[in-house]
């Protein structure tokens, strides 16, 4: 196809021939169907006999927990991994994808959970790179009039002389999937296209996809665990569990409760968690006041933050990622300089250094915690010892490190927050992601946290860990904790906080009682300003 | 005018230091260049500096062997290449660092050169011509001055030349696109190692013929301490060019000036610490390092992948 749009008008250059491949109105995209995947790494199986077919011109979402096998699924499709049984099939045609541009030769594409733009480059440097059969020399200005040229056809535009680095995440994300129709792709498989986008930019991204979908100009497939999307944008769905088929239907004839049934099977899908209700307000715990700072190339990211925590109060702080969040944890776990501002706990002004986090009892959950708080080589037990190593009763005169008596505390730690490790000196970077986050918990919380600063606490885990993270959470919250909650999933912060607050371009904008919280409210401050310029289209 | 000599006064220090800019800093430049390519691409090659040393040796045997100079500049440019394929095919590896590996490629290609060149100390090579661009002036310090090596300006050229390359042609881009995100070169179907490889031969074979420039035309003899470390200068330097081909060369004339300090000032009679003087360039490198290094930000302008890998 794409060969005989580029022969049939011999004067075009190459530019613009991709750019007719996606006029609306030429043919519809080819069906899409994988029959019987398997594929096993090492002794785990992460896929067994999986078939899904995806119509043309249809949104398909693929829905399953953490490690279902989705993404495994459309890495199979996508040949990055090659399965181990299985068929694919383009149109009626069994094709065999052995790599990503094998793939892109049959006009599948790929929109990938983070982003795989170039930071450095423009819009237009981003799209030309992406193009197979490039010029040896580029005239940059021919490819600037073709993509504006492009762009004319889509729903929305972005300048192609702007940097990647200065557009916002929405606009990013539409950048990928611009890139995909620009690259003539058919089918798109989107790896959880929205998890770094406000619900508004969400919204504006998959009605387009599924705009671009009943034209016929595009079939979606959509891994998800948002059934709100799922129920709004896509056509079908098909629920992954354990690298096992689950269920399939059609969208509109499945209900919430039916999805999670086959998402997680018999268990629960989410902790309904119980609290005690807040009667009054004490006086602030942890105080930040104009905090400001850079980030790594020197510009100012966070403006001024202004945010304080009581005790027994769980304060969660929604944001799009980007905005500042990062740097804010790092600045309250020491590991970057404030340019001004104040950090208080308990009145008294506080840097956080060894000595003053022990004093206060400030604690911290980081984000990946297996690298930001673990050395993955020593073991559980001396990991559980990182904040009391060099205190007595484990460390004697000074310097003498009790080993057994770190061990006999790490055996309590592995019972009471029921770590499941071969043994307490086996090293920590062998235990499961959601093991590694509880021993981090018991670590930072068995001795009592004043102080608790979380940091998108449960990202990558699965129900079961999510569920017993989020009770520990909250259990600290009632021995008197005050939490600071920073995290990208809104529903976790709907589900844990006491109060909400959104930060957008480095400062606090909003602040809400969680009982009285309102997404639509939020998701329009998590937006900021920037989210008019993405409509430029219109 | 009768005597020249007397009457530049101190004129002639600043004359010396550009002559000896003009003189000196085609080492600097042509490593600094291979290195920008190979830094692009999101790989650091340290091992720069044995590649010198080894296209020095080289290129002076074969300029011996055949009597031609170009042959061994030719010659210098293949060692430097097979140097460069060697280290980018280490370095595809999984799990190979590449700063380890330069280090040991600049220990084995100084190591090498050593053990190999001790024939060529005693005999004289065909050296490289220069062109007299003094040739408007009858000064003799001018004229001297001016006498410019061919391959100087070659890379006075390929500076200009490889920033246009970057920036306009499909090797450039993709030479970009894989030092500034891996992970979306991937995406798109490129092979990542295959193209720091062929990025860090290139950079080797730069290398390779600023060795050759160092046997064969200034100081235009081979000796064990020949290059005394402007290879790892000259990968200091790509930092503080802001891994821009042109703002190498103006570095690379800095450095080139600052080497000639002490000579220049030689001449003029000011004798006392001459060695210090020799030391100029490498303060130069220190200070350079501190001042574009902070512990608060990146530049901009660092191929993210060099950061990302760490």
């Amino acid at each position: 196809m794409t060969a005989s749009a580029a022969a049939s008008d011999a004067s075009d250059t190459d530019t613009s021939a991709i750019v007719a491949r996606v006029k609306p109105g030429s043919l519809e995209p080819p069906r899409l169907t994988a029959k019987n995947m398997s594929k096993r790494f090492g002794d785990l199986l992460a896929l067994e006999d999986v078939s899904f077919t995806l119509s043309p011109g249809s949104v398909h979402a693929l829905l399953g927990e953490n490690g279902a096998g989705k993404s495994t699924l459309v890495k199979c499709i996508m040949g990055f991994y090659r399965a181990d049984r299985g068929q694919i099939l383009v149109g009626d045609s069994e094709v065999q994808v052995s790599s990503p541009r094998d793939a892109r030769g049959l006009g599948i594409g790929m929109v990938y959970q983070h982003f795989t733009l170039v930071e450095n480059m423009t819009v237009a440097e981003n799209l030309v790179m992406a193009r197979a059969n490039l010029p040896a020399i580029l005239n940059w200005k021919a490819e600037h009039a073709a993509i504006d040229a492009f762009m004319e056809r889509m729903p929305f535009r972005i300048a192609p002389s702007r940097t990647v680095r200065q557009l916002a995440a929405g606009e990013k994300q539409k950048l990928e999937i611009l890139k995909q129709l620009y690259l003539g792709n058919r089918i798109m498989i989107l790896d959880e296209p929205t998890s770094v986008l406000t619900p508004q930019e969400a919204d504006d991204v998959l009605g387009m996809l599924r705009g671009l979908c009943q034209n016929m100009q595009l079939s979606v497939a959509m891994i998800t665990h948002k059934f709100r999307e799922v129920k709004a944008f896509a056509d079908e769905v098909t629920v992954l569990r354990r690298g096992r088929f689950a269920g399939t239907g059609r969208a509109s004839e499945l209900n919430a409760a039916q999805l999670a049934e086959m998402m997680v099977g018999a268990e629960p899908p989410a902790s309904s968690i119980t609290r005690s209700s807040r009667t009054s307000t004490p006086a602030a715990l942890l105080e930040i006041n104009a905090l400001c700072a850079n980030d790594d190339i020197g510009l100012p990211i966070l403006k001024g933050v202004q945010l304080h925590v009581s005790p027994g109060e769980i304060v969660g702080v929604a944001g799009v990622s980007g905005n500042g969040q990062d740097e804010l944890v790092e600045v309250l776990a020491g590991q970057r300089l404030p340019t001004s501002g104040q950090l208080r706990v308990n009145g008294k002004p506080y840097v956080p250094r060894r000595d003053q986090m022990r004093r206060e009892r400030v604690r911290l959950l980081p984000e990946s915690p297996l690298r930001n708080a673990c050395v993955a080589q020593m073991s559980v037990s001396e990991n559980i010892a990182f904040r009391s190593f060099d205190v007595p009763p484990f460390c004697s005169a000074g310097w003498w490190l009790e080993k057994s008596r770190m061990k006999q505390r790490a055996l309590s730690a592995i019972a009471d927050y029921s770590i499941k490790t071969q043994s307490a000196d086996a090293p920590i970077g062998s235990l499961s992601g959601g093991n590694v986050q509880r021993a981090v918990l018991a670590r930072e919380l068995s001795d009592g946290a004043a102080v608790l600063v979380a940091a998108n606490p449960c990202f990558g885990l699965d129900f079961a860990a999510v569920r017993e993270i989020h009770g520990r959470i909250v259990k600290a919250r009632e021995g008197g904790t005050a939490v600071l909650l920073v995290s990208a999933d809104l529903d976790e912060i709907f589900a844990l906080s006491d109060r909400i607050v959104v930060m957008s371009e480095g400062r606090i904008v909003y602040e809400c009682d969680a009982a009285k919280a309102d997404l639509a409210e939020i998701g329009q401050h998590m937006a900021g300003h920037s989210s008019d310029a993405t409509h430029a289209a219109e | 005018m009768s005597d020249p000599t007397v009457t530049l006064g101190l004129w002639g220090v600043p004359l010396a230091i550009l002559g000896g800019a003009l003189r000196v800093s085609a080492p600097f430049l042509f490593v600094s260049l291979g290195e920008c390519i190979t830094e692009k691409s999101g790989r650091v090659n340290l091992g720069l500096e044995g590649t010198l040393v080894m296209g020095a040796m080289s290129g002076y045997g074969a300029s011996l062997w055949s009597g031609s100079p170009w042959v061994g500049v030719a010659v210098a440019g293949a060692v430097g290449a097979a140097f460069g394929a060697l280290h980018g095919w280490l370095c595809g590896r999984p799990k190979v660092n590449d700063i380890a590996v330069g280090i040991a490629m600049m220990l084995f290609g100084i190591g090498l050169a050593f053990f190999l060149g001790k024939p060529l100390i005693q005999p004289t090579a065909p050296r490289l011509p220069a062109l007299s661009l003094g040739f408007f002036s009858d000064i003799p310090q001018v004229r001297s001055a001016l006498q410019v090596n061919a391959l100087f300006l070659a890379g006075v050229v390929l500076a200009p030349c490889l920033r246009w390359g970057l920036l306009r042609t499909r090797w450039g881009l993709i030479l970009r696109t894989v030092g500034e995100s891996a992970e979306a070169a991937r995406a798109m179907g490129y092979d990542v190692n295959r193209v720091r490889l062929w990025a860090t031969v290139a950079g080797g074979v730069l290398a390779g013929i600023g060795g050759s420039f160092l046997s064969l035309f200034y100081p235009g003899s081979y000796n064990e301490g020949l290059s005394s470390g402007q290879g790892l200068m000259a990968v200091a330097l790509v930092i503080f060019a802001r891994w821009d081909p042109v703002r190498c060369l103006y570095a690379s004339l800095l450095f080139g000036g600052a080497t000639a300090l002490g000579p220049a000032l030689q001449s003029v009679g000011v004798t006392s610490g001459y060695y210090l003087f020799n030391a100029t360039p490498y303060a130069l490198t220190l200070g350079i390092m501190i001042l574009s290094s902070s512990a608060k930000r990146t530049s901009v302008d660092l191929p993210a992948e060099l950061i990302a890998q760490r």
